[in-house]
This record gives C-alpha cells, sequence and structure tokens, in this order.
C-alpha cells in the first residue's frame, strides 16, 4: 500500500489519531509528576465516581420503572441515591471546574481539555432537568410547566416537549447519558494524553531528583 | 538536576507512585458511602402529583374560572402562541423571533382541546347538547358568551356557576357545569391523556390546563418556595436541595431588567448560553485567561512544589 493511500485510509488515521497518541502507561499510569499533590486532584476522580454511582443507582431504578419508587421503600431510598448521587456529581465538578481555572488548565495545548469540560458541564445540567422532569409527582409537574417556557422561548420547545413525560424519560435513560458519558470519556482520554497540566511558571527550575 | 517546566512537553521530571485504579475504587466506595448515609439520614421528597380531579375537587371555584377562561381565550395557554398555537408571537430577541421559529408543532387549541373536545366524550345528552349550541355559534358569539360568564365569575369568586339573568352567556355555564362534573370524576384527567393514544405518556394537555390555574397549581408551588420570583428553578418541595447548579439561570428573573421583561425567558437564556460558550473560551479571552496568574490561588494549590523549588 502506497503512503498516501496508508493516510488515507479512515482506520488508519482513526488508529493514529487515538491509540498511537498514547503511551500504556498513559493511559493506566502507576506513578504522575511530583507537583501532582493536592487535595484539589480528588475532585475530579470523586466527580467521575459521582457518574458510576448516578448510573449504577439509575439503572436499578430503570428496571422496575418510572413510578416504582413512589410505592415502594426499597424503591424510594434508591431514588434518594440517586437524587444525593447527583448532588454530590455537581458538587464535585464544579469544585474541580474551579480548581482547573485557577491552575490555568488549559495551558500546554490543552484547551480542548478545558472545552470538553465545559461540555460535560452543560450536557451534565440538561441531563439532570430531565431527571427532574421524571419524578412523576408534584415537583416535576411544576419544573415541566415552567422549564417549557424557557425553552419555547428559544425554539427549542417545538422539539424537546418538557411536558411530555415519555419524552423526557427517554432522553434521561438513554440519549442523554449517552451524550454526557462519551464526552467524560472523552474529557478523560485528553488528560491522559496531555498529562496532568504543571504548576503555572513557565520559566521555573527545580531542584532534586527526588520530590 | 535542574528541571525546566514546559506544559506542552511530556513531564520528564521527578515522580511520584500513583495508582488510577486503585483511586477509582477508593472514590466510588467513598461516593456510594456519602450518598447512602445522605439517603438515611435525609431521603428525598415526594409530594404526591396533582390531577385536574384533585384541582376541581379541592378548589372547584378556579376551576370553573380558570376553563371558563379557556373559553374565552384569556388563560396564559390560550394566548400563548408557539409551539402550541398562533395566539401570539412569543418572546423576541430584538428582531429574532425566536418563539415562533419552529411554528406550532405541538398543536394545542385550550376552548377545544380542554373543554369541547372532552366534553363529547362524556355520553351525557346535557353536555353533547351545550357543546352543540356553542359549535352552531359564531367565533364573535363564543367569544361574548364566555367573556360575559368570565366577567359574572370573577364578581361571585366562591361560586361554582352563575344564573343567566340576562341570558348573556348561552351554552357556557352548562358546558362548565358539565365540565366540572367530569374533572371531579376523575374523567377529564383521562380524556386529556388519552385523546391522542389510549396509552398515553404525554401530559401537555392537562399540565398546560393545570398551569393556567392561578388558585391551586401556582398557589401550591408558591407555598413551596417553588415560583420564579422565588428562586423557584433551583428549589425542591420542602427543605431538600434542588438544581442548585441553576442558580445563574435562576438569578436572571429576580433581577431587573430581566425581572419584568415580557422577554425575560428569552433574554436569560439567550444570556445563559452565550455566557457557557464564553465559559468553554476561557483560555482565549486575553484578560480571562491571565486571571489565574494575578490571583495566585495557584500558590496554594501547588504549595509543595513551590516550597521545594529554589
Amino acid at each position: 500500500m502506497s503512503k498516501s493511500s496508508v493516510e488515507k485510509n479512515w482506520t488508519a488515521r482513526l488508529r493514529r489519531s487515538t491509540l498511537e497518541t498514547m503511551e500504556p502507561e498513559d493511559l493506566l499510569p502507576d506513578n504522575q509528576p511530583a507537583y501532582v499533590a493536592s487535595w484539589i486532584y480528588v475532585f475530579g476522580v470523586l466527580t467521575i465516581a459521582s457518574l458510576v454511582m448516578l448510573i449504577a443507582t439509575g439503572l436499578v431504578l430503570t428496571l422496575e420503572g418510572p413510578s416504582w419508587w413512589h410505592v415502594s421503600s426499597v424503591g424510594h431510598f434508591w431514588n434518594s441515591m440517586h437524587l444525593w448521587s447527583v448532588e454530590l456529581f455537581f458538587v464535585f465538578m464544579v469544585v474541580h471546574l474551579w480548581g482547573k481555572f485557577w491552575m490555568a488548565a488549559w495551558r500546554g495545548k490543552r484547551t480542548a481539555t478545558w472545552i470538553t469540560g465545559v461540555l460535560a458541564f452543560g450536557t451534565s445540567i440538561v441531563t439532570a432537568l430531565t431527571g427532574y422532569l421524571i419524578q412523576t409527582n408534584f415537583d416535576s409537574q411544576w419544573i415541566a410547566t415552567q422549564a417549557k417556557d424557557g425553552f419555547n422561548a428559544m425554539g427549542i420547545g417545538a422539539f424537546f416537549n418538557t411536558l411530555n413525560t415519555g419524552q423526557a424519560i427517554l432522553l434521561h435513560v438513554s440519549l442523554l447519558p449517552l451524550v454526557v458519558g462519551v464526552i467524560v470519556v472523552w474529557h478523560i482520554l485528553l488528560v491522559r494524553r496531555k498529562g496532568v497540566v504543571p504548576p503555572i511558571d513557565n520559566d521555573a527550575t527545580i531542584d532534586g531528583g527526588v520530590f | 538536576m535542574v528541571i525546566k517546566v514546559d506544559p506542552s512537553k511530556k513531564w520528564s521530571g521527578p515522580v511520584r507512585p500513583y495508582d488510577i485504579i486503585k483511586e477509582g475504587v477508593i472514590a466510588v466506595v467513598v461516593v456510594a458511602l456519602l450518598a447512602a448515609g445522605l439517603s438515611l439520614f435525609f431521603s428525598s421528597p415526594d409530594d404526591k402529583a396533582v390531577t385536574l380531579k384533585s384541582w376541581s375537587n379541592t378548589n372547584a371555584p378556579d376551576f370553573v374560572q380558570t376553563a371558563t377562561g379557556e373559553l374565552a381565550g384569556t388563560t396564559t395557554s390560550a394566548g400563548y402562541g408557539a409551539p402550541y398555537n398562533h395566539a401570539a408571537k412569543g418572546p423576541t430577541l430584538g428582531p429574532l423571533k425566536l418563539q415562533d421559529w419552529a411554528g406550532v408543532r405541538i398543536p394545542v387549541d385550550p376552548a377545544n382541546s380542554f373543554v369541547v373536545e372532552p366534553l363529547l366524550t362524556m355520553n351525557d345528552i346535557n353536555a353533547t347538547e351545550s357543546v352543540n349550541s356553542w359549535k352552531a355559534a359564531s367565533v364573535d358569539q363564543q367569544g361574548k358568551w364566555a367573556t360575559a360568564y368570565a366577567e359574572a365569575l370573577s364578581k361571585a369568586p366562591a361560586a361554582v356557576s352563575v344564573a343567566d339573568t340576562g341570558n348573556n352567556f348561552g351554552p357556557v355555564p352548562a358546558m362548565i357545569t358539565s365540565l366540572l362534573v367530569m374533572a371531579k370524576s376523575g374523567a377529564l384527567d383521562g380524556a386529556l391523556t388519552t385523546s391522542d393514544t389510549p396509552l398515553p405518556t404525554d401530559f401537555t394537555k392537562p399540565l398546560l390546563f393545570l398551569a393556567d390555574s392561578e388558585g391551586y397549581f401556582a398557589d401550591l408551588a408558591n407555598k413551596q418556595h417553588l415560583s420564579g420570583d422565588q428562586w423557584g428553578v433551583m428549589n425542591e418541595t420542602g427543605s431538600w436541595p434542588g438544581q442548585s447548579w441553576l442558580w445563574l439561570f435562576s438569578l436572571g428573573y429576580q433581577i431587573e431588567p430581566f425581572k419584568s421583561s415580557p422577554n425575560a425567558d428569552t433574554l436569560v437564556m439567550s444570556i445563559l448560553a452565550l455566557l457557557t460558550i464564553g465559559l468553554a473560551l476561557f483560555p482565549i479571552f486575553p484578560f480571562i485567561r491571565k486571571l489565574p496568574y494575578k490571583i495566585p490561588i495557584h500558590r496554594l494549590i501547588w504549595k509543595n512544589w513551590y516550597q521545594r523549588k529554589l
């Protein structure tokens, strides 16, 4: 195969732009730069852990259907787990976001990492809203009637009808988690590929081999 | 060993041991324990959904007034515009009629959808006759009847009907009385949700009707501090935390010029969209991208690193 045909090969191009950009040690590291030593780094992984909990508790609720938690104490507990997981998710995510801001974490060609993080934040907010819409209680009814005005005002309501509970359920348990999941995986891969951004001080020097 | 820190280069300086899988597993366990603890101590709110049946049985005068308003075309739904009807152009953003751009994709004509069509499903001779009289009249006449009855009801706020001493209301009182009976029995909830399919998942019609109520639905929300002017967008029923991440969205509705603007929804949504795009573009804004350098919070984050630097 000629060089130009290899360059045009979709599979080869995908491999070069993904797998060949990282060493296995980048993806699953057993060490980190010495400067990665602060509590602020915990909030990224806690956000992911909360997302794992959201998916797990959401799957439990999915297995029994949207009305289960109204009539079962077990169902109500899992709904509570889902609710508190989302509260924790956003707390951790916002701390992570501001931490990365004050670290100017976009330095060193990491702009895409920052943008995918903001995308994850935005899509998570929409996903959470659809979750509130499918509670099938008074709160969800009220939120649906109020949120419709915002979406209608932008012309979006013609396609995303907050009053259509069935549509909200399908968006919340299928499409939106998929979108959030893809963006989060993309974000993590960018972090792993570029490495954790070093301290602000481009001209700094450090003395000592063992930190 | 002297190392120059270049953020665009792969790190080749000192490292510390790290186990990404172990960290992830511990994080999941910690979050699971936190969520379980919060769930056991605080549980989660679940205020029962309301219905047209609960509304009509709890506050029948409000139901009657709202239903008459649907016939008179004076409710929020009746004058809403897209995506439900052509009654208004909706909020705008300068010359842009954003609400109108996609047209009427979810057709709802409140007078027909909430009152006339459900009454025809009742199989009640009085209801059918009153609807036939209504349909036989001109639109102008229908408006006069409904408006006159709405005015009469507004003068008797505790009443569920007003006698037609001047012969001004046409079939409207009979229609509304029949609709009240239907609503109290729960049949109206079924009629509005099953008008398109016998197995409904779409509650657009009953929710729009409920949202037109000022003395029931909005009142319940007010008591639960859920109204727009109570930062309701980010609140939850009871004392539980709600969508606190919507605080900036909610703030828009608390301050002028948005608070009193007829275009508040479009303005707030547009500003939020711009701010979100702006947040994504922080790395290219000259002033914002320099803030982390000017306000040295990073000195706290990388305290150990800077302390070891000579």
